[in-house]
C-alpha cells in the first residue's frame, strides 16, 4: 500500500519545525502501508501533548481522549472488536506520568496494542518542564535547581512486569525505526515501542548530537526472549541500547482469553442480546 | 393486612445472610410476601450488624423501626437495636445474649440444638427451623430449600442440616403458642410467583436486557455488586468485565468500548464517580455514550463505607468540567429500577450523552418481591450507522444529533477528540465554529426534554400538602401516607431528576404545603427544584445518620408538619 493513502492533504501541523515527531509521523505512515493496513481498520488512540496530536496527522480512526488516558480506551477498543489495529500514541509525559498507573495495568493485561510512547525527556505543550524521563540535574523553569528525581526507566519496568515486547527507538534512524514499530504493530499482544526524540526548543539537553553519542543498537546475536539479558540492557545508563530488548511469545492477548468470545467470535457492535436466556435468567429468581 | 417484622443481629461472619437468604426464599416459595433489607459495618469480621426480614400476606416492600421478633446472635446485639425494641417485641436467644435485655425474652438454645443435630455450625439452620415454625410454614418447603442450598457440601451436611432445622421448627411451633403476636399469616398463592430479587439484581437485570456487554469498574460498596453480576454472566451473555486499575480507568475503557460498537456501563460509588468527573466531561465532549451507576452511600470522602444516603444528587447534575447535557435517572420502585437502567442504555446511544442511574445502599442491598418483568417485546434498537467515505463524526444536524459511525463498519473514518474539534473530529481553534458546535452539543437536550420520565403522583389528585421525594424513598414515603389515611395528602415521586419534568411546577402550585423527604443533610432535590422552577419548597424531613427512613419515621414527621400552620 502507498504511504500516501494516510496523507491527510494540507492541515495545519501543531508541531515546532526540527521536532522529532516530523519524521516519526512519517515513519509510522511508511510501517502502516508496509503492513497494508486500511485507515478504516486502524484505531489510533492518544491523550494530550504535542505527540498526542499525530493521529490527526494521518488518515485513520481516532480516539483523542483525556491527558494520560490513552491505554484503557485502547484497550477496550481492541477488546471489543479484534478486527481493530489499535495503536495507542502519546508522549512520555501522557503515558509514564499522568498514564502510568494505566501502563503497568496495560502491561499486565497485555491487550493486543502498540504503545509507541515520544520520548523527548521533557514537556513540550507546557512548556519545558521535567518529564518522568528527564535527566538527573536538567535544568527547567519549575526544576530551577535541576530534576532531583530518579528518571524512569519504561523499559526496566515493561521488562519486569513480564511485557510481551520491549523495544526502544530512535526518531532520526527512519529506517531501523520503521523496521521495530512494523515488528511492533505485527506482534500479538502489548507491544511498547519507547521511541526517543529530540525536543528542539525545550530540551537542550538531549539534542540529536546527544542521541547519536548516547546510543547504539543491540547487537544482531543479541536474544529477545532472555528476560534477564533483556534487563540488564534496559539498566545500561552509559549508552542507551536501541532495538527489541524482550519478546514474551507466552503470553495470549488479552482479549483472546475473554469469555465473551468463548461461544461467539462475532464483534460486540454485530450481537443481539439473547432476551429467551434473560426471561429464562429473571425466571430463575424465584426463590 | 398483618404484617410481621423479624431482625437478626449479631457480627458480621455469623451467617446471618445465609438465614435471610433461606428464610427470605422459604417464606415467598409457601406463598407469604417477603421484604429484607440489610444493615452493616465495614469489616468482613465482627462489629454489629443487622437484617431485617418483613412478613406479611400482602406486598411490603419498605424498612420498619419496629421489631416484633429479635434473634440476637452476640452479646452485641440486643443493644445495637435497642432504638427498635418496644415492650411487644419478642426476643429469642442464648440466655447471655437475652438476660435482663427486654420485657419478652425467651431462651432458645440454639447451639444445644444443634449439636443434637450432629454439628454446632447447624445453629443457623435452628433459627431458620424456628422462624419457620413460629410462622407455621409448610416444613416441606423448608426441606426442600435446605436440601437444595447445601447439595453441594454432601449428603452428611444436607441430612444434619434438616435435623436442625426440624428440631427449630418443633420449637417454634410451641414458642407460636400462647403469645400476644399472631404469627399465622394468610396464604397468598401470588406471592410463589413473584420473583425474589434484590436492588443489584433489578439493576443488573436491566442492565443485560438495555444491551449491556461490557462493564469496566472498580469494587467499591455498594455498588460492586452489580459488577459481579454481570461478571457471572460474562459467558451467557457475551459480556466483557473487567476490573478496572481504577475508576479513572473504568470510565475510560467503557467509552473506548462505547465508541467501538459495544454497549458499556460503569458501577461506582461517590469516591469513584468523583475520579471519573474527567471521564464524564469527555463522554460529553467526544458525544460517545456512557452509562453509569452510581450507587450512593454516605459522604464526604470514604464516609460510611457500608451505609446508605442520597447524597449525591447535586454532585451527580455538576460533576464534569465544561457544559453538556446529561440525564439523571433515580428510580424506587422495583420494576423502575429494571426499566430504567434498561431505558438509560437507549437513552445514551440515541442522544449520544452520558446517562446516570442513580441508587443507595439500601436499594441495592434490599430484597423485593417482584410480580413481574417481560422482556419478550424488548427489542433492542441500536443507533450507530454504518459509514461512508465521507463520514464526518460530528455532521452539523438540526436536533444536535449526529449520526454516530463505529470504527470498522463502513468505508468511512470515525474520529473523536477531547479537544473542541470540527465537524470530521479533527482538533479545531476556529472560535465561531466553536459556538456552533457547543449550541448543537447542548440543542440535544430539547428533544431529551421531549422523552421525560414523568413523576408518579400517589395519593387524591386533590391534594393540600405534597410531599416529594426521588430515589429509594418511593415505598417507605408511600407507605407512610397509607398510614396516615389523610387524603389531602399526597405522593410526588421522582424517578427522572434530570432534565426535570416540566410539570413540577404545576403539581407544587397547587399545593398548600409542600414536603421534601430526603436521606441528607442538605435538601439537595429542593434546590434542583428551585433552580429549575422558582419554587421554594415549604418543609422537609432529612436523615442522614447512614441508615434509610423507617416508616415509622415518615409518619411521625408528617404528622409533625401537618400541625405547624401552612402557608
Amino acid at each position: 500500500m502507498d504511504a500516501k493513502t494516510y496523507d491527510m492533504g494540507r492541515i495545519d501541523i501543531a508541531w515546532c519545525p526540527g521536532c522529532g515527531n516530523f519524521s516519526i509521523l512519517k515513519i509510522l505512515k511508511d510501517a502502516l502501508s508496509g503492513l497494508d493496513i486500511k485507515p478504516e481498520e486502524l484505531v489510533m488512540v492518544s491523550g494530550i501533548g504535542q505527540a498526542a496530536k499525530i493521529p490527526h496527522y494521518l488518515k485513520g480512526n481516532v480516539f483523542n481522549g483525556l491527558h494520560g488516558r490513552a491505554l484503557p480506551p485502547a484497550t477496550a477498543i481492541k477488546a471489543v472488536n479484534r478486527k481493530l489495529v489499535v495503536i495507542a500514541e502519546s508522549g512520555d509525559g501522557d503515558m509514564y506520568g499522568e498514564g502510568g498507573n494505566h501502563f503497568l495495568h496495560a502491561i499486565r493485561r497485555n491487550p493486543d496494542i502498540t504503545n509507541i510512547v515520544h520520548n523527548n525527556m521533557v514537556y513540550g505543550l507546557t512548556k519545558g518542564q521535567a518529564s518522568p524521563t528527564s535527566m538527573e540535574g536538567f535544568k527547567t523553569p519549575v526544576q530551577v535547581n535541576g530534576v532531583i528525581l530518579e528518571p524512569f526507566n519504561p523499559l526496566a519496568v515493561a521488562i519486569s512486569l513480564g511485557a510481551s515486547f520491549v523495544s526502544r527507538a530512535y526518531s532520526d534512524d527512519i529506517k531501523e525505526t520503521k523496521e521495530i514499530i512494523k515488528k511492533a504493530i505485527k506482534h500479538k499482544g502489548y507491544a511498547l515501542v519507547d521511541l526517543l526524540h529530540p525536543c528542539v526548543s525545550y530540551n537542550k539537553l538531549n539534542d540529536r548530537k546527544w542521541f547519536k553519542e548516547n546510543t547504539y543498537y543491540l547487537p544482531e546475536d543479541y536474544d529477545p526472549t532472555d528476560k534477564n539479558e533483556a534487563f540488564r540492557k534496559a539498566t545500561e545508563e552509559d549508552k542507551l541500547p536501541l532495538g527489541i530488548f524482550y519478546i514474551n511469545k507466552e503470553r495470549e492477548p488479552f482479549e483472546e482469553k475473554l469469555v465473551a468470545y468463548k461461544k461467539n467470535k462475532k464483534p460486540m457492535y454485530e450481537r443481539e442480546v439473547d432476551l429467551k436466556k434473560l426471561e429464562n435468567l429473571i425466571k430463575s429468581k424465584k426463590g | 393486612m398483618k404484617d410481621i417484622s423479624i431482625v437478626l443481629s449479631g457480627e458480621a461472619g455469623q451467617g446471618i445472610q445465609t438465614v435471610e437468604k433461606i428464610l427470605v426464599s422459604t417464606l415467598k416459595l409457601s406463598g407469604y410476601f417477603v421484604f429484607s433489607a440489610r444493615e452493616f459495618m465495614s469489616r468482613i469480621r465482627g462489629g454489629s450488624n443487622s437484617t431485617e426480614i418483613r412478613v406479611s400476606d400482602k406486598p411490603v416492600n419498605s424498612f420498619v423501626e419496629k421489631i416484633d421478633v429479635l434473634i440476637p446472635l452476640d452479646g452485641e446485639a440486643v443493644d445495637h437495636v435497642k432504638w427498635r425494641i418496644d415492650k411487644d417485641t419478642i426476643i429469642l436467644g442464648k440466655k447471655e445474649f437475652i438476660e435482663g435485655k427486654a420485657e419478652k425474652t425467651f431462651e432458645v438454645p440454639f447451639t444445644e440444638l444443634a449439636k443434637e443435630a450432629g454439628n454446632k455450625l447447624y445453629a443457623n439452620t435452628v433459627t431458620v427451623g424456628l422462624l419457620s415454625g413460629m410462622l407455621g410454614v409448610d416444613f416441606s418447603v423448608v426441606k426442600d430449600f435446605i436440601r437444595d442450598f447445601f447439595k453441594m457440601k454432601g449428603k452428611e451436611i444436607v441430612k444434619g442440616n434438616i435435623e436442625a432445622a426440624k428440631k427449630g421448627y418443633e420449637l417454634g411451633e410451641k414458642m407460636a403458642e400462647g403469645k400476644d403476636i399472631d404469627f399465622k399469616l394468610k396464604i397468598n398463592e401470588k406471592a410463589k410467583e413473584h420473583l425474589l430479587l434484590s436492588g443489584t439484581d433489578l439493576v443488573s437485570l436491566g442492565a443485560i436486557a438495555g444491551g449491556c456487554n461490557f462493564i469496566s469498574s472498580y469494587p467499591m460498596s455498594p455498588s460492586t455488586g452489580v459488577l459481579t453480576f454481570l461478571s457471572g454472566q460474562q459467558e451467557e451473555f457475551g459480556i466483557i468485565a473487567e476490573q478496572a486499575e481504577s475508576e479513572i480507568c473504568a470510565i475510560n475503557m467503557a467509552l473506548g468500548a462505547f465508541y467501538a460498537g459495544a454497549r458499556a456501563m460503569v458501577t461506582t460509588s461517590g469516591g469513584g464517580f468523583a475520579l471519573m468527573a474527567e471521564g464524564l466531561s469527555l463522554a460529553g465532549m467526544l458525544e460517545t455514550p456512557i452509562v453509569i451507576h452510581l450507587a450512593q452511600r454516605p459522604g464526604p470522602a470514604t464516609g460510611l463505607p457500608t451505609r446508605s444516603e442520597q447524597g449525591d444528587l447535586l454532585f451527580a447534575l455538576f460533576a464534569g468540567h465544561g457544559e453538556f447535557p446529561r440525564i439523571i435517572f433515580a428510580p424506587g420502585k422495583t420494576e423502575d429500577v429494571f426499566y430504567l437502567t434498561r431505558k438509560a442504555f437507549d437513552m445514551a446511544d440515541k442522544f449520544q450523552v452520558p446517562v446516570i442511574i442513580m441508587t443507595d445502599q439500601y436499594l441495592l442491598d434490599s430484597s423485593f418481591l417482584v410480580s413481574s418483568i417481560d422482556v419478550t417485546k424488548l427489542k433492542i434498537k441500536k443507533y450507530f450507522i454504518k459509514t461512508d467515505k465521507d463520514y464526518k463524526r460530528y455532521k452539523m444536524t438540526k436536533d444536535g444529533v449526529s449520526p454516530r459511525g463505529i470504527p470498522g463498519y463502513g468505508k468511512g473514518l470515525v474520529v473523536v477528540d477531547s479537544d473542541e474539534h470540527d465537524e470530521e473530529g479533527h482538533i479545531t481553534e476556529d472560535l465561531d465554529f466553536r459556538t456552533k458546535i457547543v449550541d448543537k452539543r447542548l440543542k440535544k437536550m430539547d428533544l431529551i426534554k421531549k422523552e421525560i420520565e414523568p413523576p408518579e403522583l400517589i395519593g387524591n389528585k386533590n391534594y393540600k400538602t405534597l410531599v416529594i421525594g426521588w430515589g429509594s424513598t418511593y415505598y417507605g414515603i408511600k407507605e407512610a401516607l397509607k398510614r396516615l389515611e389523610n387524603t389531602e395528602i399526597s405522593f410526588l415521586h421522582y424517578k427522572q431528576l434530570y432534565p426535570l419534568h416540566p410539570d413540577t411546577g404545576k403539581y407544587l402550585e397547587k399545593a398548600k404545603k409542600t414536603i421534601l423527604v430526603e436521606n441528607n443533610a442538605t435538601g439537595q432535590f429542593a434546590k434542583l427544584i428551585k433552580m429549575e422552577t422558582g419554587i421554594q419548597i415549604d418543609d422537609s424531613v432529612l436523615k442522614y445518620n447512614g441508615l434509610p427512613f423507617g416508616v415509622e419515621e415518615i409518619v411521625k414527621n408528617l404528622r409533625r408538619i401537618e400541625k405547624k400552620e401552612g402557608k
